[in-house]
C-alpha cells in the first residue's frame, strides 16, 4: 500500500517535471509573419553600451520617441550582445532593435535575421556613403549607422614639446611620421605605439592603395598592401615604433596614458578613455599623414539592426529615423562622445568639439573594412600574424591572407 | 530430492524473486527524478546538438523547424578536410590544447599526490590549515583567479620583477606567441622545420606541431596548475586514509625507504584513485574554456585558442552553428578515446 502511494507519488512529480520542461519549445514560426498593426507597439531596444552615460542618453532619447509615438519602449543593455541577438534569433523572439558592428552585419544577413530597411529610410542619403556601404551587404542596404568614428594621429603635447617639436612638425607624410617618431622616441618613452592588428595597422596599407578586398575580389597580397606593411616593419625595426602588448599596455590610450608611447593611433573613443583614466594627460589629435596614395583612414560604425522577426517593423523603423536624426545625434555626441553619421551634423560637432576636429575632417578618406561573410575571421587570422609582424616577412603573412581570404569570398 | 523439499526451494526461490523485483523496483522509482533530469537536460541537449552538426542552421528560428536542411556530415567535411581556415582553426586549437593536457594532467597528478602525502603525515603540525590553504584556489572563482594571474604575468608584473632579481629578462607571457619546445630548440641551434614544415596536418605544417605552448599557453598552464592541484589532492587524501598504517609499517620493517614506501606501497594502492584523478584531469583540460574566454581570448597569435572556446566563437560569432556543434563532437569523441585507452593502460592485470 505504502509502496503504491510512493510509486503514485514519484510517478507525478516525473509527469509534472517534464510537463514543465515542455511547453511548446520549438515552435515553428515562419519569418516576418504576424505584423502586429494595432494598438500600441512593445518595442524591445538591446543595445551594447559603452557604459552608464550611453545607456542613459539612449533610453532617455527612446523614452522620449515612444511619449510622442504613443507607443512603449525598453532599453537593455546587452552584457554579450553577440551571445543575447544569437538567443534572440534562436528563438525567434528577438528585440525588435539592437545594435550591429559592420563586421558582423554580414553573418547576420546571411543567415536572414536582419531586415534590410535602409533604403526607406527618408534622410538615407545624408548618411556618409563610406558608412552606407559598410552596411551594404550583396547589394541591399541593411541598417541605418548610428555613429561612426575614424582613427587619427593622437600626440602626447608634452613630449612633443620635450623633442623640441612645433605645430609645423605635425607629419603628413610617411617620411615625416617616421622621423619624428624618431626624434619622439627617449629612455623609456617610444615614439609610435599602436595594438599589433590590423584594425590599426592596416591604416598604412590603405594609404599605399591597397584593400584587402576590391571589387568583391580578395587583394590581400596586392603590392600597396605589402608596401604598407613594410613600412610598419621598418619603424618596428629601428625602434621608433612598438605595439602596444610589447610595452605592457593593453592598447594605445594605455600606452599613451601611461607615458610609454608619444604618439599612438585611435578613434574618437580616446578622449573619453583619456578622461577617465588620465585626466592630466594634454594631448592633440591630427589626421593621420598621407601615404604614397594619398590619405586614408578606417572608420569603425554600428548600426541599429531591427529583426527580420520582429512584430513591430514599422514603429522600430520610425524609432530608428528618431534615433539618427541630426539633432539626436548630436544630442548623443554631448553625452558620450560619438561622432555623428550624418553629414548635415558634422559642423555642428566641430563646434561642439574643436579639439576632435581632425577625427571629423578624416570622414571623407575614411575606409571601412570589408564586410563580406567570413571576412572577420580573415581578419581576426591576421591579427594573429601581425603580431609577429617585426620578424616576419610582409609577403609571406599577406600571402596567407591572400588564400584564406579568397576560400572565404568564394 | 523429494516433492516437499522440491516445493520448498521453488517457493523459496520466487518469494526470494520476488523481493529482488520489488527491490529493484523501489531502486528505479527512486532514482527516477533524476534520471529525468539527466535525460532532459543531458540528454536531450545531446541530442539536439547532434542534429545541429549535421545541419546546415544558421542561428535563426528553431533549429527543428522544416526549412532547416540536412546536410549530413559537411560541417565534418569542411572542419577536418576543407584545407581552410576552418580546418586551420581547428588544428591549431587542438595542438595547443594538446600540449596543455600533455603538460597539465601529469603535473597536476604528480603535485596532487605529493601534497596529498605531505598534509597525511600525521606528525605534521598544523595539517589543517595546510589542507585548507592547499585546497583554497580550487573552491575560487576560476575568472577571478584568472584575473590575478594577468597581473601576476604582464610584462611588468611580479613574476617578472621576482626573476629579474635574477637577472632575467622575463617575457611578456599574455603577448607572447612564441612555442616554448621551439624555443628550447632555437637554444642548440633548430631554428626551421625543414622538411617537416611540407607536411601538413589538419592545416599546420608538423612543425607547427612540434612548436609546443606558447608562452602564454604557459601561463595558463601553471594556472591551471594551481587551481586544480588541491581538488585532486582531495582524492588522493581520501585514498590514503583508507590504506591502514601497518601496511606501511610492515614495508618499513622490510627495510623498505620512505620513497620505496611510497613508489611500491602507496601508489600501487591508490591505483583507482589515480584513475579517477588522471580521467577527471584528462576530461578537465580537453574542455578548457573559461580560462581562455576571460583571459586571452585565443591570442596572442591564436596559440591559445582551444576546441571549446574555438565551437563557442564558431557558433555565437560567425553564426555557423552546425560547425560549432561538430567541433563539440569531436572533442567529445577525443576524450572518450582517450580515456578508454588510459583504463586498458590502467586496468589491474592481477
Amino acid at each position: 500500500m505504502k509502496r503504491t502511494r510512493a510509486l503514485l507519488a514519484a510517478g507525478a512529480t516525473s509527469v509534472l517535471l517534464l510537463t514543465a520542461c515542455g511547453g511548446s519549445g520549438f515552435d515553428d514560426q515562419g519569418s516576418g509573419g504576424g505584423q502586429q498593426t494595432s494598438g500600441p507597439a512593445k518595442l524591445q531596444v538591446l543595445i551594447g553600451s559603452s557604459g552608464q552615460a550611453e545607456t542613459n542618453a539612449v533610453t532617455q532619447a527612446a523614452d522620449a520617441w515612444a511619449k510622442s509615438a504613443g507607443d512603449s519602449v525598453t532599453v537593455t543593455a546587452a552584457s554579450d550582445l553577440n551571445q543575447q541577438l544569437a538567443q534572440g534569433f534562436a528563438s525567434s523572439n528577438p528585440p525588435d532593435v539592437f545594435y550591429v558592428g559592420s563586421d558582423t552585419v554580414a553573418s547576420y544577413a546571411s543567415n536572414g535575421s536582419l531586415l534590410a530597411y535602409g533604403d526607406e529610410l527618408k534622410d538615407k542619403d545624408d548618411f556618409y556613403p563610406n558608412l552606407r556601404d559598410a552596411f551594404t551587404v550583396d547589394g541591399e542596404f541593411y541598417c541605418a549607422p548610428k555613429d561612426f568614428s575614424t582613427l587619427a594621429l593622437v600626440i602626447d603635447e608634452k613630449a612633443w614639446q620635450a623633442a623640441g617639436l612645433t605645430d609645423a612638425d605635425v607629419p603628413t607624410t610617411w617620411d615625416q611620421l617616421a622621423s619624428v617618431a624618431q626624434r619622439l622616441t627617449t629612455g623609456g618613452r617610444t615614439g609610435l605605439v599602436t595594438s599589433s592588428e590590423f584594425q590599426r595597422l592596416g591604416v598604412f596599407a590603405a594609404q599605399a592603395g591597397g584593400s584587402l578586398v576590391t571589387d568583391g575580389k580578395a587583394t590581400a597580397s596586392s603590392a600597396q598592401m605589402v608596401q604598407g606593411l613594410t613600412y610598419v616593419k621598418s619603424l618596428l625595426a629601428n625602434g621608433s615604433m612598438k605595439f602596444a602588448a610589447d610595452v605592457g599596455a593593453g592598447d594605445g590610450t594605455e600606452a599613451l596614458g601611461t607615458g610609454k608611447a608619444a604618439m599612438t593611433i585611435e578613434g574618437n573613443w580616446i578622449v573619453g578613455g583619456v578622461a577617465s583614466s588620465y585626466p592630466d594627460l594634454q594631448y592633440k589629435v591630427v589626421k593621420l599623414p598621407a601615404g604614397p596614395a594619398g590619405p586614408a583612414t578606417f572608420t569603425y560604425t554600428n548600426c541599429w539592426g531591427i529583426a527580420a522577426d520582429s512584430k513591430n517593423q514599422a514603429a522600430a523603423k520610425q524609432l530608428v529615423e528618431a534615433m539618427t536624426s541630426s539633432d539626436q545625434q548630436l544630442t548623443f555626441a554631448k553625452a558620450f562622445g560619438v561622432m555623428p553619421s550624418v553629414q548635415s551634423a558634422a559642423d555642428g560637432f566641430r563646434q561642439q568639439f574643436p579639439a576632435q576636429a581632425a577625427f571629423i575632417d578624416s570622414a571623407a578618406d575614411a575606409q571601412a573594412l570589408p564586410n563580406e561573410a567570413g571576412v572577420s575571421d580573415v581578419i581576426t587570422d591576421l591579427n594573429s600574424k601581425l603580431e609577429g609582424l617585426g620578424t616576419g616577412d610582409p609577403q609571406q603573412i599577406l600571402d596567407a591572407t591572400q588564400q584564406n581570404l579568397e576560400a572565404a569570398l568564394k | 530430492m523429494t516433492t516437499q523439499q522440491k516445493t520448498a526451494t521453488v517457493t523459496a526461490r520466487t518469494g526470494r524473486n520476488r523481493f529482488a523485483r520489488q527491490q529493484a523496483a523501489a531502486g528505479w522509482l527512486f532514482t527516477l527524478p533524476a534520471l529525468v533530469l539527466v535525460a532532459l537536460f543531458v540528454g536531450l541537449p545531446v541530442l539536439m546538438a547532434a542534429w545541429v552538426s549535421v545541419s546546415g542552421w544558421r542561428g535563426r528560428g528553431s533549429p527543428f523547424s522544416g526549412d532547416v536542411p540536412f546536410v549530413g556530415l559537411d560541417n565534418y567535411q569542411t572542419l577536418l578536410a576543407g584545407g581552410g581556415l576552418a580546418t586551420q582553426d581547428l588544428g591549431t586549437a587542438l595542438r595547443n590544447n594538446l600540449w596543455y593536457v600533455l603538460l597539465v594532467v601529469p603535473t597536476q597528478t604528480v603535485v596532487a599526490l605529493l601534497l596529498a602525502v605531505a598534509v597525511n603525515q600525521r606528525a605534521l603540525k598544523g595539517r589543517g590549515f595546510f589542507r585548507t590553504a592547499f585546497y583554497f584556489p580550487s573552491v575560487t572563482s576560476s575568472v577571478a583567479i584568472v584575473v590575478v594571474f594577468l597581473f601576476l604575468f604582464g610584462a611588468s608584473g611580479a613574476v617578472n620583477q621576482v626573476i629579474g632579481w635574477f637577472g632575467v629578462n622575463g617575457p611578456n607571457w599574455f603577448a607572447d606567441p612564441r612555442g616554448v619546445l621551439h624555443l628550447l630548440l632555437g637554444v642548440v641551434g633548430v631554428d626551421s622545420g625543414g622538411a617537416l614544415a611540407d607536411h601538413d596536418v589538419l592545416g599546420i605544417s608538423l612543425w607547427e606541431w612540434l612548436a609546443g605552448p606558447s608562452v602564454a599557453m604557459s601561463a595558463l598552464i601553471i594556472l591551471a596548475v594551481f587551481t586544480t592541484s588541491g581538488t585532486f589532492m582531495l582524492l588522493f587524501l581520501a585514498g590514503l586514509q583508507n590504506i591502514s598504517a601497518e601496511v606501511g609499517e610492515a614495508a618499513t620493517v622490510d627495510g623498505a625507504s620512505a620513497w620505496q614506501r611510497l613508489r611500491y606501497v602507496t601508489v600501487p594502492m591508490l591505483r583507482p584513485v589515480l584513475f579517477t584523478v588522471l580521467t577527471l584531469g584528462l576530461v578537465g583540460t580537453w574542455q578548457v574554456f573559461d580560462q581562455v574566454y576571460t583571459g586571452t581570448q585565443g591570442g596572442p597569435a591564436k596559440t591559445t585558442i582551444t576546441p571549446a572556446y574555438l565551437s563557442y566563437t564558431a557558433s555565437f560569432e560567425q553564426q555557423q552553428w552546425g560547425q560549432g556543434a561538430a567541433i563539440a563532437f569531436l572533442l567529445f569523441f577525443i576524450i572518450v578515446v582517450l580515456t578508454v585507452v588510459q583504463r586498458a593502460f590502467l586496468r589491474d592485470n592481477r
